[in-house]
């Protein structure tokens, strides 16, 4: 057992010989690198519950939504194309595989690999918001399909459509949010990265921000069925 | 690099000769409140510290002056209640009728939105298009009187809620006492805490900001579709939501970080049911704040889009569903009455076993009916909208509430079990404890007949829920809070207080509170509905005694505070355990050094054996062991 009366410091560099992420110290409240682990991935497994339930209000609201105006729901899902949804669907995919790569690679201390895998795991985001942006919401906001009382598509069928689109900019647009917020996450990565803070002893970052991004990966796998297939 | 900064603690103890370690705690560290530099750098190095104990202050000072602003808020809505508001009709001298409002307090006018006139012509101002300038003016009419009331209602409510309560006891004394009473050096993530606590302060500003350019007229609980409509485009009502979200946030990473540093943190010897019960209390807290807050996030989220852009979700006339608000509000707000009594439950626990000097009765039971209302309280949030939903889920919810009762009686019960020929040391904390034992048990037993359908309909939305949630929010929680101040204060800034002005001061907001919110009972039954700045006369005397009551409430509080800041210029030098306490906080000095403890603690006994040990820096003389025919203590 340790005794934890020494002056600690958060997790910086310490002096000495070897890669940066051999140096690294872990905060001086933890006895150990592994609690500190363990800790920090507790930490955001409660966090990614807290990212579901935000996510379960907004799918309660479909569901409801869905419920009481199915034609407006169908109508809906015909007016987006499966297509882009499909390659978004592949493009997070992807990404999320190279994610968990990237972990490997710490692991094994692949820093070529670890660096080229972060980077193209936010780059495969970016293409994402792209593709989101400039393909799907600026035509369909052109068209006037747009949320409530913003909406002016003048060949609507139903008179409800205007809550299906507040529903999907909704539930799209806090996603795309947190796709932002995880490619700002992804590129600390990256950036630390280089200096070499992150191997085989020293990967707590790359995992926890790993789990997060599976999880935005994970809210699109539920929301590109609900909103593209089912008609 | 220096290896001056950098050691954790595995380094050899002989490579750096820093002063400032306590090694074998042969030398102090010094307390946590020690200045380090001057003035600036000190408040510096406090509004970008990590340390628990600091941030925990820090939360402790914002609410206490949250809560200062709040209660002057109250006192504003008590004194306007203090006669009904009465158009009266004079004939003037000339022969024409004159109509005055009478009983008003705050006929001071309404921020509203009118055409700006030119003084010199009386013209209205036209912009280079030509069109009308618009501006923002203080209007008076026969109504503004009750507007403002409203405002000033919301402004009370929503500051007691979501800035003051759900803070208080976690924020403040569970930053500071849940890491010492675990034996750690501080909670699992400190950058976190601190960002935390950032995020509240800013939470704060936005809410405050909407009250400084007119206020909200919604109500805390935000009602769509009112809360949709009014004041069409003002951003006020948003700046207040967007605060209440932000405040969510500030939530969700507390508990968060809390049930991290309970799973993770616990000193060697600590199991789970070594932990004293403030800290499952906390625990219990913290997992709903994690489950729950996020509901509310994205329905105020969802609200916020419903004023800038109409989205229409909440929305009858484009078909969206406004009752679909209350389930989601409620969803999350029944839950959170637990994030406000389960901390109050929690130092009542810790106040009562401690200055009754005797084992907990029902540790266990307590510990579980924790959990218990945790969980229960995800299923029952229908009970605040009989009225709105259908009959099966009126009767579902119904059935459902009254399982709430039967965690929340065991504590009462253990509680009381626990005084039973007890040792009870009548000071302070043990009165605020009595007055929380008191009031909680009317707070919940008026929740019963509000849980049941038939006397609900008649009672819902009037006083008697006003009453009721007061008892246990104010007259529970609150007093809990100010108790466990009183409990710890020794402890937090090593100083002790003046007890009979402590006491004096106890007395008196119980006397204040009861005069204020008994009273409420009477006029609920008798049909005064909530939220209204007037009302009809026979009511008028049941006011004015609620009225005088928040004056005696007040007064407590005052007496209270300023004895509680005398002790800290004038008061006696705090020992480190001055009531025998036996959980770890009791163990290190007062006020604690930085790092809590020199050495990790080894936990070998129970929190509450005070059958079984001589608490720390206390003698058997003083704390005499019951004869013991079998085993024996580890001393
Ligand atoms: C035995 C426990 C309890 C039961 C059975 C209970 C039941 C209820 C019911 C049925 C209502 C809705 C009344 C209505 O609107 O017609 C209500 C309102 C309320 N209760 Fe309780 N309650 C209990 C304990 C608590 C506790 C511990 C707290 C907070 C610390 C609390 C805070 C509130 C609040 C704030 C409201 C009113 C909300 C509003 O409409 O503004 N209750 N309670
Ligand atoms: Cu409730």
């Amino acid at each position: 057992m340790s005794a934890i009366d020494s002056h600690g410091s958060p997790p910086t560099a310490a002096g000495g010989k070897g890669p940066l992420w051999s140096r690294m110290k872990h905060a001086h409240h933890f006895r150990n690198h592994d609690e500190e682990f363990d800790a920090c991935k507790l930490g955001m497994w409660l966090f990614l519950t807290t990212e579901v339930l935000l996510f379960s209000g907004l799918f309660v609201a479909y569901a409801i939504m869905r419920m009481k105006y199915p034609q407006a729901f169908t109508n809906g899902s015909h007016y987006l194309d499966w297509r882009w949804g499909g390659l978004n669907t592949i493009v997070l995919l992807l990404s999320s595989f190279t994610m968990a790569y990237s972990i490997r690679n710490a692991q094994m201390n692949k820093q070529g690999w670890l660096k080229f895998n972060l980077a193209f795991t936010v780059l495969c985001g970016a293409l994402f918001l792209v593709i989101k942006f400039t393909l799907e919401y600026a035509p369909k906001w052109a068209q006037g399909k747009r949320p409530g009382f913003l909406f002016s598509y003048p060949n609507a069928q139903d008179p409800y459509e205007p809550i299906w689109w507040s529903i999907y900019y909704s539930a799209t647009g806090i996603h795309a949010t947190h796709v932002l917020i995880g490619m700002g996450l992804i590129t600390y990565l990256f950036l630390r990265s280089l200096k070499g803070t992150y191997g085989p002893k020293h990967y707590t970052g790359v995992e926890v921000v790993g789990l997060y991004w599976h999880l935005v990966d994970l809210i699109w796998i539920f929301l590109f069925p609900l909103l593209y297939l089912i008609h | 690099m220096s290896t001056i900064d950098t050691h954790g603690p595995h380094d050899s103890h002989a490579a750096h000769g820093h002063d400032d370690h306590g090694h074998g705690g042969h030398h102090h560290e010094g307390s946590y409140l020690t200045p380090r530099g001057g003035l600036f750098s000190t408040i510096w190095s406090w509004m970008t510290t990590v340390d628990h104990k600091k941030l925990g202050v820090m939360y402790l000072t914002a609410v206490l002056t949250l809560f200062f602003v709040g209660g002057v808020a109250a006192l504003a809505v008590r004194a306007e209640l203090w006669a009904p508001n009465r158009a009266v009709s004079e004939t003037q001298p000339d022969g024409t009728v004159k109509t005055t409002i009478k009983g008003q307090l705050f006929n001071i006018g309404v921020p509203t939105e009118v055409t700006k006139v030119d003084p010199a012509t009386g013209k209205p101002v036209l912009d280079a298009q030509g069109n009308e300038v618009k501006e923002w003016k203080r209007v008076e009419s026969l109504n503004s009187g009750n507007q403002t009331y409203n405002r000033i209602m919301t402004l009370h409510g929503a500051i007691m809620v979501f800035m003051v309560i759900i803070p208080s006891i976690p924020a403040a004394l569970g930053n500071f006492f849940l890491p010492i009473m675990l034996g750690a050096k501080d909670v699992a993530f400190p950058r976190l805490n601190l960002l935390s606590w950032w995020v509240y302060v800013f939470g704060s500003v936005f809410a405050v900001a909407s009250v400084i350019v007119g206020g909200v007229d919604t109500g805390w609980t935000f009602y769509t579709p009112y809360s949709t409509m009014t004041d069409a485009g003002h951003w006020r009502v948003v700046a207040m939501v967007a605060g209440a979200f932000i405040l969510g946030f500030s939530s969700i990473l507390t508990g968060l970080n809390f049930i991290v540093t309970v799973h993770k943190l616990r000193a060697p010897g600590m199991g789970w049911f070594d932990m004293p019960l403030f800290v499952w209390a906390i625990y219990a807290t913290a997992i709903i704040q994690v489950l729950a807050t996020p509901v509310i996030g994205i329905t105020l989220l969802m609200l916020i889009f419903e004023r800038l852009f109409h989205v229409g979700i909440f929305d009858p006339r484009m078909g969206g569903d406004p009752v679909l608000f209350q389930h989601f509000f409620w969803f999350y707000s029944h839950p959170v009455v637990y994030v406000m009594i389960l901390p109050g439950m929690g130092v009542a626990s810790e106040l009562i076993a401690v200055h009754a000097h005797k084992r907990l009765f029902g540790y266990r039971a307590i510990a579980f009916a924790s959990l218990g209302i945790a969980g229960v309280s995800f299923i029952v949030w229908g009970h605040h909208m009989f009225t709105a939903e259908g009959e099966l889920a009126a009767a579902v919810f119904s059935a459902l509430t009254f399982l709430v009762a039967i965690p929340t009686a065991v504590k009462v019960f253990n509680w009381l079990g626990t005084l039973y020929k007890a040792h009870i040391s009548i000071n302070t904390p043990m009165c605020y404890a009595l007055s929380f034992l008191f009031l909680f048990s009317i707070g919940g037993l008026t929740g019963l007949p509000l849980a049941t359908l038939s006397t609900d309909m008649h009672l819902h939305d009037s006083y008697f829920v006003v009453a009721h949630f007061h008892y246990v929010m104010m007259g529970s929680t609150l007093i809990a809070f100010v108790g466990g101040i009183h409990h710890w204060w020794p402890k937090m800034f090593g100083r002790m207080y003046n007890d009979t002005w402590g006491i004096i001061g106890c007395v008196l907001v119980f006397i204040g509170f009861n005069v204020t919110f008994f009273t409420q009972f009477f006029l609920g039954t008798r049909g005064m509905p909530r939220r209204y700045a007037s009302y009809v006369d026979e009511f008028t005397i049941f006011h004015q005694i609620s009225t005088v009551g928040s004056w005696i409430l007040a007064l407590g509080f005052l007496i209270t505070l300023f004895n509680l800041l005398h002790s800290l210029v004038a008061g006696k030098k705090a020992p480190p355990n001055p009531w025998g306490g036996l959980t770890l906080e009791w163990s290190v000095e007062s006020p604690p050094s930085e790092h809590n403890f020199h050495h990790e603690p080894l936990v070998t006994h129970g929190p509450y054996a005070f059958d079984e040990v001589v608490p720390f820096h206390r003698t058997p003389e003083e704390f005499p062991l019951p004869p013991k025919p079998v085993g024996g203590g580890h001393h």
